[in-house]
Formats: C-alpha cells, structure tokens, sequence
C-alpha cells in the first residue's frame, strides 16, 4: 500500500477554504432562499451602518408596528386578504394573518435616526450604529 | 403566538421549458385567483416591483404576467445575513371562462397586483324564469 503524502498546507488551505465558503452568504447566489420565520428579512450593512430589507406583500403600512431598543428590532403587523362576498375560490396560494418577528443587530442602534420606508411590498430600514459603537483610530504616540 | 400567525412561504423558483434570453432569477409568484359574479379575479404578490414594470398579456387563453423587480436599491449594500433572493416574477394561466378582453383592468397596492377579468357577455350565467 502507497500512502501518497500530499503538502500539508495545501489541505489546510483548501479546508480553510471550503468552511469560509460555507459562511459566505447567498445573496444572488444559485441557491433559492427561504428560511426563518415570517417576515424574511435580508440585513445588508452600509458603512458603518445596517440596512434591514423586508419582503411585506399585502401588508398596509398603517398595519405595521416597527421598534428599535439597544441591539434589536422588532417589525410587528397584520396581513389581512379580503375576497369579498360571493366568490368562489378556484386558487389560494397567498398566506394571511399576524407576525411578530425580532431581529438582533451586530451593534446598537441610534434608535432616534432610524429611517423607514414602505414601498411596493418592500420595507427598508436605515439604521444608524449608535455614536458609542463606531470604530475609533488610534493614534500611536 | 396566535393561532393566524403568517407561515413562511419559500420563494419558489421558475423552471423554464426553454432558457429565457433575459438574465437573472424568476420566481413564481404566490397568486389567488377567485370568480365573483361577473369577472375573475387574480391577485398575485409582487413586492418590490414599481408598476411600470409589470406586463400583463392576454393571447387567446393565455394569461402571462411578468413582473421586473428594481435591484438598483441594492448596490451600495453589502449583505451580512441573507434570508431571501430577488428576481423578477413571471407566471401565466390558461384561462378557461370567455374573457372580455377590452374591458380588463388592474391595479397595484403595497406589492399586490389585482388583475379585474370581466367575463364575456355569453360567458355570464343567465337565470332562466320559468313561464
């Protein structure tokens, strides 16, 4: 029996390589995305500060309760479908009801400078890192 | 936790007969369809597409919908924690109930495409009066 030793480094390397794959995200990737609770939400950061994507059909925007406390957000709503009366229904595929999710955040947030919009379906949260967790230079003396 | 609580409904990838000259995802909308008296109505969730994006054809019996979502949004964001994909949605329904196709009509609110599809005068159901 040969035991071929292959460079050791070589399959460190390509082990390394193969779990930093594993962490990096699939946004726009192969892969269809859908995992979590109801909303999903894509968290994006932008600088120093994070942006929260949620994909809301149906939603009104008068039906959605968002808060920021420290580290987290809570998007909290209701999705209601009204067919109407004396319908038949030949297709029902679109979900309704109450969520109520909560997100952690890498940092926290300055909840007095978050900025929401709700267009399309889409909501889209600004949320600035708070003063006390931006990243500070130092200088060397 | 209340018993009507939204059920996470994954994002169901299009799987073309034939490859699509546009690149990019397509994904299958989620669509109820419902008839009322004189009319069918569709309704299909298209978050994140504006409503000059969205094409709505009728071909004989066809219905195609084809909505383009706005990725321009995205372009300065780097993704940190990722639960869903974008793409554009496309889906067509073979519609059976005679159509009049002039008088069709539709509407966009909060991602939801209502599409209004009045039946043919012969398609209506008449009540007949017994003599």
């Amino acid at each position: 029996m040969v035991i071929r030793m292959r460079d050791p480094f070589a399959t460190l390397l390509g082990l390394q390589r193969a779990m930093d794959d594993a962490k990096r995200s699939d946004w726009f990737g192969i892969r269809t995305t859908g995992r979590g609770a109801f909303p999903p939400v894509n968290v994006f950061e932008q600088g120093e500060d994070f942006a929260v994507v949620a994909e809301l059909p149906g939603v009104k925007k008068e039906d959605l309760d968002i808060q920021v406390k420290g580290a987290t957000l809570r998007i909290r709503g209701r999705k209601a479908i009204d067919y109407g009366e004396k319908v038949s229904v030949h297709r029902r595929e679109r979900a309704a009801g109450e969520f109520d999710r909560v997100v952690t955040l890498p940092a926290q947030i300055d909840s007095s400078k978050v900025k929401a919009e709700y267009r399309d379906g889409v909501l889209t949260l600004r949320l600035p890192r708070a003063e006390s967790e931006k990243p500070r230079s130092v200088a060397i003396s | 936790m209340t018993d009507n609580e939204v059920a996470l409904q994954e994002k169901k990838e299009l799987e073309p007969a034939e490859e699509r000259t546009q690149a990019g995802k397509f994904y299958v909308p989620h669509t109820d369809i419902y008839e009322t008296q004189d009319a069918v109505v569709v309704t299909m969730e298209v978050p994140g597409v504006d409503r000059s994006a969205i094409d709505i054809r009728l071909d004989k019996e066809v219905l195609t919908i084809t909505a383009n979502i706005e990725s321009r949004q995205y372009e300065d964001l780097r993704p940190i924690y990722t639960e869903y994909n974008i793409g554009n949605f496309v889906r067509s329904f073979n519609v059976s109930t005679k159509i009049a196709s002039d008088a069709i009509t539709a509407s966009v609110a909060d991602g939801v495409l209502t599409v209004l599809l009045p039946k043919a005068a012969e398609a209506v159901a008449r009540r007949i009066e017994i003599h």
